[in-house]
């Protein structure tokens, strides 16, 4: 579409300068009439398209974006390309999940001397983009405050009732700290029945406090990096200890450092579903837990309630109750369910459910009340910058001070791609939220698609490799994408 | 001036509505599990009824007069088509203060506006901003029917039916609600409805405010807290031990109605931006990171530390014993690890000595908290450049 067929559109092109920016140029040199709608910027490879660039463009608006690279086998640093692919498609899927339409993104390779393809896929993307027409903006999206409110049915019984193997745990537990080991992460009693605070245990009075059941839920992972170099042990639950696994993966922690003390998990409570189902603002008195009920007093009233409704989403569908790696289990595992066929919690189940403009609108909604606190980067075991996370750089400055909903947005898009392939499902980005946004959906889109396409889940095999930081050369599961 | 309207939920709901139609009604709000304050028209109002705006807010309703991110000044440059070199710059201050109803917020929140007042309206400089937003908003609490088992209060001198900050403060009784009317702008608020007149429902409502204050349990004494802890200051092993489990995740400051910090920053391009103010958090690295490089505060236990000593410390030896706490219990409720304030005054004062507030001299407590020393093992500076800086103590 040139300027004088119509009004242009927003396209944003990311060139390889080897390959398709030269291949842009012979286009032009060869005089080929196309359309003018498309920005180009130079980077020096397909495999330097931070999938950032590409979410930050569609989020400010472009209408389309378009990367370009060398063919596979011809990048100009042998590899780069091939990452790029992995990394464009997973891209590609995640977008509707926000609700962007993914056809607005498109990856494709031309050589330098191709200036002919060129031109045919600069007429191609154009023209589909003008068949989209403008992307929707932020700004005139109905915002939608409706939530995922489904409770899924769990695979396995889930109880609550206190552990047979809790002193054999604690026995464990002194005895490592009697070798020498200078403490334990666990969890203690919180300040009501119903609150578990994790405890740093170094003394056996402090693992007397050692609590073990359904308000466990604070993943401790997230405190293993910032004892590196020390001895420590960690109490873990079987989601917690993917944390553990995928952080020794990666080389952050080492296994040398670390004591992994597991015990089969019987399922933790969402605090929000039992807080909802007490008279608001009645203080907690007492909590008993027998079997799968939990009967809290409270404000003078006792309400009895069973896991079945108030236990956490992730915890229904979980397959690994018992931890993947661990130096002491203590007692029996508990038996792992089959993986069930739809792995989804209901955030994504509910997103699924939607089209791609109410996506856009509920998380327009969601992030409304976002107040950027960041507790969901701060209780991420796998963010692992802590102190120096991208987003707080002003320089590349991906998020801006500004509190709109495309700011706050952004931030999780950042916290998703940089999980992808590495987070373990976990949900402490969820449960640490003040505001309750269900933002573990985005993380979710990414882990099904890399599920799908490199059937690889995070957090299970220390000896992985992530299946972005590897490639094939003859990508089996991912379909070329041609334009020309 | 105090005097005693009586209303049931319909009148109630009517006089809010009226209110909407003329200025912008902020109301808690169910969204999801949380609730959150939002702007509600007179339809929106009526259909909702009163007793669906009760619940008590899961963020602080500091943003009516305190906004998360606001422009300070906007500014566009021209160049001129002849000569490029002349540029001409137009500022513009967008800051608009719209008459404001904040209904439904408990005494707590209401008391945090004074406490915010004193830095921003009493201190040497006036905020405008923040003061022009102030004296266009009108406070309308209710005293709390309930208290959660993170409410304290009355640890930092208030009640659940403590008038403090609020022009109204309404009760719910049997039939209804009895409307405290505590100040002019409260008055103001109330002229022409049809409410009817409350004094003799007075004997109900001591009985519920005592009922409720009584559901607390006894708090310790604080009167020396402000010594004690700027005592405890150098005690580097208590504090890391204390935040052991800290995230420094800082969903504790932004949740809290007193947390006053902010940091300006320049967004946009040089010929075309704005100059934002936006909330900031001492629970972060970036709220001491100098632009060498080097952070004063490298780690989670000082930058607890300043949480804790600046609400109980500094701002009682800057503001005549005043804690700049008001007991929500917000971040205690909300921490993803449970990290307990009221546990970390009691343990920090236990074993100290302390004199009274008015006793402490102040000088020294005041070096120390503008210039908190780095330990000598603290880790290398991150490179990243630091965001420019603005705060209030």
């Amino acid at each position: 579409m040139s300027v004088l067929a119509g009004k242009e559109l927003r396209i944003v092109g990311f060139l390889c300068n080897w390959c398709s920016y030269g291949g842009a140029d012979t286009a032009g040199t060869a005089r080929a009439v196309q359309p003018t709608d498309l920005r180009i910027i130079r980077v020096p490879c397909s495999g330097r398209v931070n999938p950032l660039f590409v979410l930050k463009a569609l989020m400010n608006g472009a209408d389309g974006v378009l990367v370009s690279g060398c063919h596979p086998r011809d990048c100009h640093y042998s590899s780069g390309n091939f990452y790029a692919r992995r990394r464009l498609e997973l891209l590609k899927q995640f977008l509707p999940v926000i609700g962007i339409d993914p056809e607005r993104f498109e990856y494709t390779w031309v050589s330098a001397s191709e200036g002919q393809r060129w031109k045919d896929v600069v007429t191609n993307f154009t023209a589909r983009i003008h068949a989209l027409g403008p992307a929707p903006r932020w700004e005139d999206v109905p915002a939608r405050y409706d939530m995922p409110v489904e409770l899924l049915e769990s695979l396995r019984p889930l109880g609550c009732g206190e552990h047979p193997a809790l002193p054999e745990l604690k026995q464990a537990i002194k005895d490592a700290l009697a070798q020498g080991l200078e403490g334990v992460l666990g969890w203690k009693k919180g300040f009501d029945a119903i609150h578990a605070e994790p405890v740093f245990m170094t003394t056996p009075e402090e693992v007397d406090s050692l609590i073990w059941g359904p308000f466990n839920v604070q993943n401790l992972a997230v405190f293993l990096p910032q004892y590196k170099g020390r001895k420590i042990g960690v109490v873990v639950k079987g989601c917690d200890s993917k944390g553990v696994v995928e952080l020794l993966s990666e080389g952050l922690i080492s296994r040398d450092e670390v004591q992994i003390f597991g015990m089969g998990c019987n399922g933790t409570v969402n605090l929000s579903r039992i807080l909802a189902k007490l008279p608001e603002g009645a203080a907690i008195e007492s909590c008993a837990c027998r079997g799968n009920k939990i009967t809290v007093t409270a404000g003078g009233q006792t309400i009895e309630m069973t896991m079945a409704e108030v236990a956490q989403d992730k915890c229904r569908l979980c397959t690994k109750p018992n931890a993947v790696i661990s130096d002491a289990f203590a007692g029996t595992p508990t038996t792992e369910p089959e993986a069930p066929q739809d792995g989804r919690l209901p955030g994504l189940r509910f997103l699924d459910s939607l089209s791609l403009e109410e996506r856009m609108g509920f998380w327009k909604g969601q992030m409304e009340r976002c107040i950027a606190c960041h507790a969901c980067r701060g209780a991420c075991p796998m963010c692992v910058c802590r102190d120096h996370c991208v987003s707080d750089s002003r320089d590349p400055e991906w998020v801006t001070q500004e509190d709109t909903v495309q700011q706050k947005l952004f931030f999780q898009l950042i916290h998703a791609q940089h999980l992808a392939g590495r987070c373990t499902g976990c949900t402490e980005c969820e449960r640490a939220c003040p505001m309750d946004i269900p933002v573990f959906a985005l993380k979710q889109q990414f882990g099904r698609t890399i599920q799908k396409i490199f059937s690889y889940g995070a957090g299970l095999d220390v000896n992985a490799t992530p299946p972005l930081l590897t490639y094939q050369v003859e990508e089996t599961t991912i379909k070329e994408r041609d334009l020309a | 001036m105090s005097s005693l309207l009586f209303a049931t939920p319909a009148e109630l709901t009517a006089w809010l509505a009226g209110l909407a139609s003329g200025q912008r009604v902020l109301v808690p709000c169910q969204e999801g599990p949380s609730v959150v304050y939002r702007p509600r028209t007179a339809e929106q109002l009526s259909a909702a009824g009163v007793n669906a705006l009760l619940r008590r807010s899961t963020s602080s309703p500091k943003q009516a007069v305190l906004p998360q991110c606001e422009t300070l000044v906007a500014f566009k440059s021209v160049k001129d088509e002849q000569d490029p070199s002349k540029v001409t710059t137009t500022v513009e201050n967008p800051c608009k203060a719209e008459p404001t109803v904040l209904f439904g917020c408990r005494p707590c929140d209401a008391r945090g506006f004074v406490v915010l007042d004193r830095p921003y309206l009493h201190g040497p400089f006036k905020d405008p901003y923040y003061g022009a937003r102030r004296e266009a908003t009108t406070i309308v609490t209710q005293a709390c029917p309930s208290v959660f088992a993170t409410c304290f209060c009355h640890w930092v001198g208030s009640h659940p039916a403590d008038g403090e900050g609020s022009d109204i403060l309404f009760t719910a009784v049997e039939g209804g609600f009895v409307l405290d009317i505590l100040t002019e702008k409260g008055k103001a608020l109330v002229e022409g409805a049809a409410f009817a007149d409350g004094s003799d429902k007075a004997e109900a409502v001591a009985a519920a405010h005592k009922a409720t204050a009584e559901a607390l349990a006894p708090a310790p004494n604080l009167s020396e807290a402000a010594a004690k802890i700027a005592a405890r200051f150098t005690d580097t092993a208590f504090w890391t031990r204390e935040t052991v489990k800290c995230l420094s995740c800082g969903a504790c400051t932004y949740l809290c109605p007193t947390c006053q910090c902010f940091t300006i920053t320049d967004e946009g391009s040089q010929l075309n931006g704005r100059r934002l103010r936006s909330w900031d958090s001492c629970m972060t690295p970036l709220f001491t990171l100098e632009t060498s490089g080097h952070n004063p505060r490298p780690d989670k236990s000082q930058r607890m530390r300043n949480r804790v000593s600046h609400k109980f410390s500094f701002y009682p030896e800057r503001y005549d014993g005043f804690f700049s706490c008001v007991g929500c219990g917000r971040c205690v409720i909300s921490c993803p690890v449970s990290l307990d304030i009221r546990h970390m005054v009691t343990a920090a004062m236990e074993g100290m000595e302390g004199k009274k507030p008015a006793e402490a001299p102040a000088a020294p407590a005041e070096k120390t908290a503008e210039t908190p020393k780095a330990p000598a093992d603290a880790p290398a500076a991150p490179k990243t450049p630091a965001k420019s800086k603005s705060k209030k103590r």
